[in-house]
């Protein structure tokens, strides 16, 4: 896949989104803007509830802003109905969850299998995708004979099958110690920078932010610069 | 299916629990259909074998037993024969009898008088066909009874002899008694409390002024034309063949009765699919949210489901099937029991198709289901 390096990969702009009803409304994204370039890793950091998870699912066309706009390598999200924004994310966005989320019924080359199929495509090389974040000897393996790495690692190639140009990753460190932490992270970096794929995470850890290009800071849904890193 | 298949065998223990209980729904419809199809055919397999078309009862009968309740005359039995579009009419004469045969044993016995050269006259497996005065023509099944060809049945009461001279092809019964053709002028000898005891004779019947049967048999190749009319002039009640089976004894309240129980079953498996389904569907949620946050469709995520819900329901019914099947060559010969194809086939149907209507309410909570769900670390 070739990615257009002058379109940015992410861009949000002036995102307000509010959640709840009546006294218990929050305002999760706070006139947030964000732009990502194809081949950047930038890590978003903030406390529980500070809006991180909100902002990957507006970015991810998981839900919409209540204002603002959202434009993954240039397609207005906004625009789209739900079905075409569940195929545009098929097609276009990969999600790493946290502790991978993988599908129980499933093994490692079936997670990616499956992801495949849905895009029409019954010709996955899962053993090649595995073979690239180093569990091809784990692809007949379902996630609850893995460690959390390695399920992590399955995660993350699954999000790739489909050559999406924007990575949205979701705390991929939180329930593993911190080599394999720094390991999972520094592939991601690697997937970033090899293949120009932009990758947005949102993270606690800062211990692994090194790897990253970019580093923001998310407070009660306003977005920016951290103080330290 | 990709998924279904997949998650079948993953969760293999849950789905075989619930598999068998959809077996057991399938064991218990199989029964229920054997019962019922046996209780049909020991009510009314003699009337399902005649050819007529219909039969006229006499005007005002009660529907409950009105063969037996019904008496026509020969006047009203030539309106019918007069009538255009109905090939023949004869008159039919039914009442049920208590019996010995000539070693003792008691039978019970359904006498229909017939004409002997009319299209009701039986066609015989062994032996000859009625014409004889005292000869009958008995159900194949009287042969477990030690009845044989040349065997004398003593009516109760009457002392009157009848003499088997041919069984009917297969089993003809009507209200769970077996069935004994005789010419219509002996059973109308007997209706009239006019014979004497002993085998009725020939000269008793020609000396016989009796006019009446129970009911006219119709014949009418075409189908029966309007009888509004006929039967407004002949004051009769017709009934086509189908429907004369709710005037045998006890029909319509059996059939009901099982038919009730079945139904009941039907609401059950799709009850009892809809729960196993909707809890399923309640502990697979996370996953259900992280497909559609990678991008399956509402619809795929359904259509692989209801996939699922259907092989579970064919192949555990099939078992059930063949299990209601197996068991139902155990039934004992006194039971009324018949298994046939189509009876069973439907219910199968029915059961999965309701198993499927239970499963697909409970899956459409699968479209409310937010794939922003997959965000987070709860599960």
């Amino acid at each position: 896949m070739t990615i257009d390096t002058t379109t940015p990969a992410l861009e949000v702009s002036n995102a307000v989104l509010e959640l709840g009803d009546g006294e218990s409304r929050v305002r999760a994204l706070d006139d947030v803007s964000l732009r990502v370039a194809p081949g950047r890793f930038v890590a978003i950091v903030g406390p529980s509830g500070s809006g991180k998870s909100s902002l990957l699912a507006v970015a991810g066309a998981l839900g919409r802003p209540d204002s603002g706009t959202v434009k993954v390598h240039g397609t207005d999200l906004g625009s789209l109905s739900r079905r075409a924004r569940a195929r545009f994310r098929l097609q276009n966005i990969g999600f790493v969850f946290q502790s991978g989320n993988l599908l129980p019924a499933l093994t490692a080359a079936d997670q990616l299998r499956l992801v495949g199929r849905l895009a029409g495509n019954r010709k996955v090389d899962a053993q090649a995708l595995l073979a690239s974040v180093d569990m091809a000897h784990r692809a007949g393996h379902r996630p609850g004979e893995l460690s959390g790495g390695e399920r992590q690692r399955v995660g993350i190639a699954r999000a790739l099958v489909n050559n999406p140009s924007l990575l949205l990753v979701d705390e991929p460190t939180a329930a593993l110690d911190r080599r394999r932490s720094h390991e999972v992270v520094q592939l991601l970096a690697d997937r970033a920078h090899d293949s120009g794929v932009a990758v947005v995470m949102v993270t606690h850890d800062r211990d692994v932010l090194e790897h990253c290009d970019e580093v923001l800071e998310m407070v009660d849904g306003r977005l920016g610069v951290p103080a330290s890193v | 299916m990709f998924l279904a298949l997949r998650e079948l065998r993953f969760a293999r223990g849950r789905f075989t629990l619930m598999g068998i209980v959809i077996a057991l729904i399938s064991v218990l419809v199989v029964m229920l259909s054997g019962l019922s199809s046996g209780l049909v055919n020991d009510g009314v397999s003699a009337l399902k074998k005649m050819p007529a078309t219909g039969f006229a009862f006499d005007e005002g009968t009660m529907t409950d037993n009105a063969f037996s309740r019904s008496v026509v005359s020969d006047e009203q039995l030539a309106v019918w024969q007069d009538t255009d579009g109905i090939d023949a009419a004869e008159p039919m004469g039914v009442n049920i009898v208590n019996g010995v045969t000539d070693d003792g044993t008691q039978i019970d016995l359904t006498l229909f008088g017939v004409e002997p050269d009319g299209f009701l006259a039986p066609e015989v497996s062994s032996g000859e066909g009625i014409g004889a005065a005292n000869g009958i023509v008995v159900s194949e099944p009287l042969r477990d009874a030690g009845v044989e060809i040349g065997t004398v049945v003593t009516l109760d009461r009457t002392d009157v002899e009848l003499t088997v001279v041919g069984f009917t092809e297969g089993q003809a019964t009507f209200g769970h008694v077996d069935v004994a053709y005789l010419p219509v002028d002996t059973w109308r000898l007997m209706a009239a409390g006019q014979a004497k005891a002993g085998a009725p004779t020939q000269a008793e019947l020609d000396a016989l002024d009796c006019p009446y049967a129970s009911v006219v048999a119709l014949l009418a190749e075409d189908g029966l034309p309007d009888v509004t009319a006929i039967d407004t002039e002949a004051e009769t009640e017709t009934m086509t063949l189908t429907e004369s089976f709710n005037a045998s004894p006890g029909y319509e309240a059996e059939t009901l009765t099982l038919s009730m129980i079945q139904v009941f079953l039907y609401v059950i498996c799709a009850l009892v699919v809809g729960a196993f389904f909707t809890v399923w569907t309640i502990q697979r949620t996370h996953d259900i949210a992280v497909l559609r946050a990678v991008g399956a469709s509402s619809g795929y995520v359904l259509r692989d489901s209801l996939a699922q819900a259907a092989i579970l329901l064919i192949g555990f019914t099939a078992i059930g099937v063949a299990a209601g099947v197996g068991l139902g060559a155990l039934m004992p010969d006194a039971m009324p029991f018949d298994l046939e194809f189509a009876p069973i086939a439907i219910a199968s149907a029915a059961t999965i198709i309701l198993g499927l209507l239970g499963a697909a309410v409970a899956l459409v909570r699968i479209t409310r289901v937010d794939p922003a769900r997959a965000l987070g670390g709860q599960r």
